[in-house]
């Protein structure tokens, strides 16, 4: 049985159960002489019912489909005598055997692989029939089960809401289970990156090529995995992203929440969160086709020399990029300090905007960092604008108008297009993946926690 | 402890006044030109791809009269196989050569051939399929231009040269026949809307990229919604304030800052690796921007649970009902418009959103419009991203208006969600 039909039938035997677990409840409480003499109303009897009958069903239904491709994998695996000894020529033959079986191989094929694929698709039959039959048993005798259990005295809402927050854990633990998913993803990954390059080469080594030849003889065959250009490039976009988007949108911050009338309020406001909901990829455009060539002319015009795609470039339309976000996190903090701080000191005759810079500001000042902070760690991850406009080239440089390579670019162009999954050059990228989640994770972590500690002040 | 009198304090003050002025003009000034600059970026950003754009939705088509010379065709009857063989480009060539018998010569007559489209003889041919009689007449049809007489014809408008490029001499002649006598105009770019992605500007189009995006939003959406609602109604109604609970709200706040390519990465590693789940497939992506847009999904039920007055509360728990009961019965709905305005932003990030897609496998060249959400696809932020690095020059308009497109949809799906919100806001 296809699992869409299986699906759309277990759908239905939920449907069954829960109509009948109503009735019996109906009709149990009209020889009773009404619904107040259940424990639970009909919903609930219903409902518990449903979910004996449907819930381990679909839960095995799950789990089976999960997992019945590896373990056939390793099934059909097992009964080849002469198997390849690398992952890759494993892949390959099991690729081989499964166009096979789906009939996609034209050609000749050695009788071996014949009846792999023979095994394979009866294994997958077998597999299909016991899916359908053990889950339709399951749905139909547990349904079975709690009928019997049937009874007016039976406490279901308890057992309902047991079940239901039970779900509603689970789906609240999907923040822990999401970050322990990326930790091991990317750790295991980059573990085996370690194995074949040194840590230490990869984090203090000042050359990055990580082009591996594809056979043993070539120039250059053993890639060079020394990040530091990559740190140094990234550092740089961040810091002129940050020259940018901190000042700008520190002073919009304080205009608007200091100085300008509710009108220009209304007015600038939505016009400046504009920024932060435009895709990246179309900063990236901007920066890519707009910006870098007017940085270009215009250093030429001034006889210095720039490349076509340049830091500059891609840190000032981040800037731009981050403006919004720095500003309302800052207008947050501000208009959280207290009134009467303000009072005081224009009260003792200081302008407007010395109040602003001796009161406000540094009351306000733990705040702004961490929103500052939260600001870095987006540039350090931002990807699509360093794509398009930063360049490839790992140069170690200074200068801003030369092309950089950030770690998120490596990122992309290690893992995009076809790849092989133990080659030191895909490894590379989930090693970079690492250090890119551990430092964010890092500034993440205190600009929370400063602006958090800070907020308790004054509440 | 002073000895200044107080005319001295006074002047003392006064002398510094002027120049304290000046820096509160300065301080003023500096924060009207902070938010002048942020205002100038939005004008600035949008214009520049609306000016890059707008020739997009404009295609240069050519009128040919084409006779459909069974002869030529090297066919007989119109049936499918027949079609298949058929020699549709002679007709197409045959056409060319009659509108301008002048031209003589191999490389004289393969640039006169390359004036329409490499896409034309399907056109034909899909034309022919639909009325069968019309074999053996002629007729007047459009045909859409090759890309660089559609530039060099657009660039016409701006300057009197025009932008050459590949143009030559000789065909920019041709074209300003064509132009003069009306048989090349401009039309509404309908290809844009109806066709996939293809390595010919004229020919590329944005449904499969939409169609791409509207699976991998209905897959989030799916999977982002219950389960963040869900989690929030756990965090706010039941959480009890331990160890526990404070790790799951850590991690909450932290995982709505971790960068997006990072998800990618998590994706690529299990759900393409480990679970071997289709690449390039849209169900893959769905579940990457799921884990993405969770965050920001629970950060806002939370609050529009919170907004939810504690006296509703305990109405319901003194009338007897269960705590269960209190949540779903009256303070869900309540809370539901603001969820639904959290979940639309939510959406429109997870739209926007192209950095974790690339790791997938999602920037695969995909001609075919996507029919479900386990076909290979692309989404609109990727195509845009794909087109951006093509060299040709016509792409570039395709791109800003792709964008176009893309903005519009996201600033359609914000606006509802201001509407949205001021309409079910409610002040208790």
């Amino acid at each position: 049985m296809q699992t869409p039909t299986l699906f759309a039938l277990l759908l239905l035997l939920i449907l069954v159960a829960y109509g009948t677990g109503f009735s019996r409840a109906l009709s149990a409480a009209r020889s009773r002489g009404g619904l107040r003499n259940l424990a639970s109303l009909p919903s609930y009897h219903g409902l518990f019912t449903a979910l004996w009958c449907g819930l381990p069903a679909l839960l095995l239904l799950g789990a089976w489909l999960i997992f019945d491709d590896a373990i056939i994998r390793s099934m059909v695996m097992h009964s080849i005598a002469d198997k390849p000894d690398t992952i890759a020529g494993q892949n390959l033959l099991y690729a081989q055997i499964q166009n096979l079986a789906a009939g996609h191989l034209v050609g000749e094929s050695s009788p071996q692989l014949q009846s792999a694929a023979e095994h394979l698709s009866q294994l997958r039959n077998n597999s299909n029939t016991l899916q359908a039959f053990l889950s339709l048993v399951l749905a139909v005798g547990l349904g079975a089960f709690a009928l019997l259990r049937f009874s007016p005295e039976l406490r279901a809402r308890e057992k309902v809401e047991k079940v239901l927050k039970a779900i509603l854990i689970t789906c609240a633990c999907a923040a822990i289970f999401t970050t322990v998913g990326i930790l091991f993803s990317v750790l295991f990954e980059s573990l085996r990156f370690f194995q074949s390059v040194p840590v230490t080469e990869f984090l203090f080594g000042l050359h990055w090529s990580p082009q591996m030849a594809l056979r043993a003889d070539q120039v250059g065959s053993s890639g060079a995995f020394g990040a530091v250009p990559l740190f140094t490039g990234t550092l740089m976009v961040s810091a002129i992203a940050m020259l940018v988007a901190v000042p700008v949108g520190l002073m919009a911050a304080i205009y608007l929440a200091e100085y300008a009338s509710k009108r220009v309020r209304n007015v600038a406001k939505p016009i400046l969160e504009i920024l932060a909901g435009v895709p990246t990829v179309v900063y990236g455009f901007f920066a890519a086709l707009t910006v870098a060539p007017f940085i270009r002319d215009l250093a030429t015009s001034m006889g210095l020399q720039a490349s076509s795609e340049s830091a500059l470039a891609a840190g000032l339309v981040m800037g731009i990029m981050i403006i919004p976000f720095v500003s309302s996190l800052s207008d947050d903090v501000i208009n959280a300090v207290p009134q009467s701080l303000r009072d005081g000191a224009l009260g003792l005759g200081s302008t407007q905007s010395e109040t602003v810079r001796k009161v406000v500001i540094p009351a306000a000042l733990p705040g702004i960092v961490g929103g500052v902070l939260l600001a870095v760690s987006r540039a350090i991850g931002e990807t699509m604008i360093v794509v398009m406009a930063a360049g490839l080239a790992a140069n170690l440089t200074a200068n801003p108008l030369d092309s950089v390579t950030t770690v998120t670019v490596q990122i992309v162009t290690l893992l995009v297009g076809d790849q092989e999954f133990d080659s030191p050059k895909t490894l590379a990228a989930f090693a970079l993946g690492l250090m890119l989640f551990i430092s964010t994770l890092v500034l993440n972590f205190i600009a929370l926690h400063v602006v958090k500690k800070y907020r308790e002040q004054y509440d | 402890m002073t000895n200044l009198t107080q005319t001295q304090v006074r002047e003392r003050i006064e002398k510094r006044l002027a120049s304290r002025h000046r820096k509160e003009k300065l301080f003023r000034g500096l924060g009207i030109a902070s938010i002048a600059f942020g205002i100038l970026a939005v004008v600035i950003l949008f214009s520049d791809i609306i000016s890059k754009g707008s020739g997009a939705f404009v295609q240069t088509a050519i009128e040919l009269e084409v006779h459909y010379d069974a002869q030529v065709l090297g066919i007989e009857k119109v049936d499918d196989e027949s079609l298949a063989w058929a020699n549709f480009t002679g007709v197409i060539r045959a056409a060319l050569r009659e509108r301008f018998p002048s031209v003589t010569g191999r490389s004289d007559k393969r640039e006169l051939y390359s004036l329409v489209s490499s896409g034309a003889p399907f056109n034909l041919r899909d034309r022919l399929a639909a009325n069968p009689e019309l074999l053996g007449t002629s007729e007047k049809v459009w045909f859409a231009a090759d890309d660089d007489v559609d530039t060099f014809v657009k660039s016409l408008k701006d300057s009197k040269e025009g932008f050459r490029g590949r143009t030559s001499e000789q065909k920019a002649g041709w074209i300003e026949q064509l132009l003069q006598s009306g048989e090349l105009k401009k039309r509404f770019n309908t290809t844009f809307f109806t066709n996939g992605d293809s390595r010919e500007p004229e020919q590329a189009g944005i449904r499969a990229a939409l169609m791409g995006s509207l699976f991998t939003l209905l897959v989030t959406l799916a999977l982002s919604f219950p389960i963040g609602v869900a989690a929030a109604i756990y965090l706010e109604e039941y959480a009890p304030k331990n160890r526990w609970t404070d790790l799951i709200e850590v991690n909450i706040n932290n995982l709505a800052a971790v960068p997006s390519i990072v998800f990618g990465l998590l994706g690529l590693a299990i759900f393409i690796n480990f679970f071997e789940l289709p690449r390039s497939a849209p169900l893959v992506g769905g579940l990457v921007l799921t884990l993405m847009t969770l965050p920001t999904i629970i950060i806002s039920s939370r609050a529009a649970l919170k907004a939810v007055p504690p006296s509703i509360r305990e109405a319901a728990m003194g009338m007897g009902a269960s705590r269960m009961q209190v949540v779903f019965h009256h303070v869900l709905p309540l809370a539901m418009p603001g969820m639904l305005t959290g979940a639309i932003i939510g959406m429109a990030q997870a739209l926007g959103e192209t950095a974790p897609l690339l790791m997938i496998g999602m920037v695969a060249f995909i001609v075919d419009v996507p029919g479900g959400v386990t076909d290979p696809a692309t989404v609109l932020p990727v195509q845009i991203f794909l087109w951006a690095d093509s060299p040709e020059r016509a792409f570039v308009e395709r791109t800003s208006a792709a964008i176009m497109v893309l903005l519009s949809v996201l600033i359609l799906m914000n606006t509802s969600a201001v509407m949205l919100r001021k309409k079910l806001e409610r002040r208790w």
